[in-house]
């Protein structure tokens, strides 16, 4: 099945790339943001049908390597 | 005295590390990340570079290679181990250092000679060095260091700062911080001492014709201490 991973910055950590999107979202006259935070998607295709499993799995990848935990933090989405 | 320099794909330091090293009297040994063992070294060197392509995160593939799984040993043995710009990357992605860099604060890859200052001398690195400002050069897009706040007194208490980021009198102020990094941290040590890592290149600084002689300086120190 199919498990999905959203690694995003932690509250604390500066985020300059969103900074400039958010910017540059403004320039073009979006005036309404308050903030943008830019972060990762993975989809990973496990060879695995049962969902809790499965999401161990790939929460164990986040630990191990998808995010850096002094920065990130991740959240698991089952997509299929 | 015997070192280690490991390329990863993607390294490109590693051969300029390969000549300072010879240079100041090291027997340098090139070593593949895909290798299992280290030769048997006084020294081991992570270069810089761009290993994978920076993918993911700067240094988070290199950190998983087959070589590190013997580094990380070493480490435990008390060895020393070295990491220059994206070799400090590396460090930290392998938890054998704490923290993280990340983008620079401007978002510019920064390409200049820079002034560090070293604090503590009480490690094999700079033990014996008879200054305390070097002028070395950096040539980096990720080197804002960042740490959480726990982890930043446990830095400061144990003394892991190797150098900070000063002007030509040492004057550690944010106006010399070219990137960001949190109290101007240029590069810091493990707890024990014998794991550094620093954004600053010393092999870039070994030919006074070419750039200057201040990585001479420490190249020439270390293999002092370490004989």
């Amino acid at each position: 099945m199919i498990v999905s991973a959203i690694i995003t910055l932690k509250k604390d950590v500066l985020d300059p790339q969103g900074k400039v999107i958010h910017q540059t979202l403004e320039g073009m006259g979006f005036k309404d943001v308050n903030e943008v935070r830019q972060g990762k998607y993975f989809e990973i295709d496990v060879n695995e049908n049962d969902p809790t499993k499965a999401k161990g799995i790939v929460e164990d990848m986040c630990k191990k390597l998808l995010a850096n935990l002094v920065i990130e933090n991740y959240k698991i989405i089952e997509t299929q | 005295m015997k070192s280690s320099v490991i390329t990863f794909p993607g390294s490109n330091c590693d051969r300029d590390m390969d000549v300072a090293l010879n240079k100041f009297g090291f027997k340098n040994k090139m070593v593949w990340h895909n290798d299992h063992e280290l030769p048997k070294s006084d020294l081991v060197v992570l270069p810089g570079g761009f290993s994978y392509g920076d993918y993911l995160r700067c240094g988070s593939m290199a950190s998983k290679s087959k070589i590190m799984h013997s580094v990380i040993n070493f480490v435990k043995s008390g060895g020393l181990v070295m990491g220059i710009c994206n070799g400090f990357q590396i460090l930290v992605e392998s938890g054998l250092l704490p923290g993280v860099l990340l983008r620079n604060r401007y978002l510019e890859f920064i390409c200049k000679n820079v002034y560090v200052k070293i604090d503590n001398k009480q490690n094999p690195y700079f033990k014996n060095l008879d200054k305390e400002v070097f002028e070395f050069h950096i040539a980096h897009n990720e080197g804002n260091y960042f740490c959480t706040k726990d982890q930043l007194k446990e830095i400061e208490d144990n003394n892991q700062v190797a150098v900070y980021y000063c002007n030509d009198e040492g004057k550690t102020e944010d106006l010399f911080n070219p990137n960001g990094s949190i109290k101007n941290i240029a590069g810091i040590f493990n707890k024990e001492k014998n794991v550094l890592g620093m954004m600053p290149h010393p092999e870039r600084m070994i030919d006074q014709s070419l750039s200057g002689e201040d990585g001479s300086l420490f190249f020439k120190n270390l293999i002092n201490n370490l004989k």
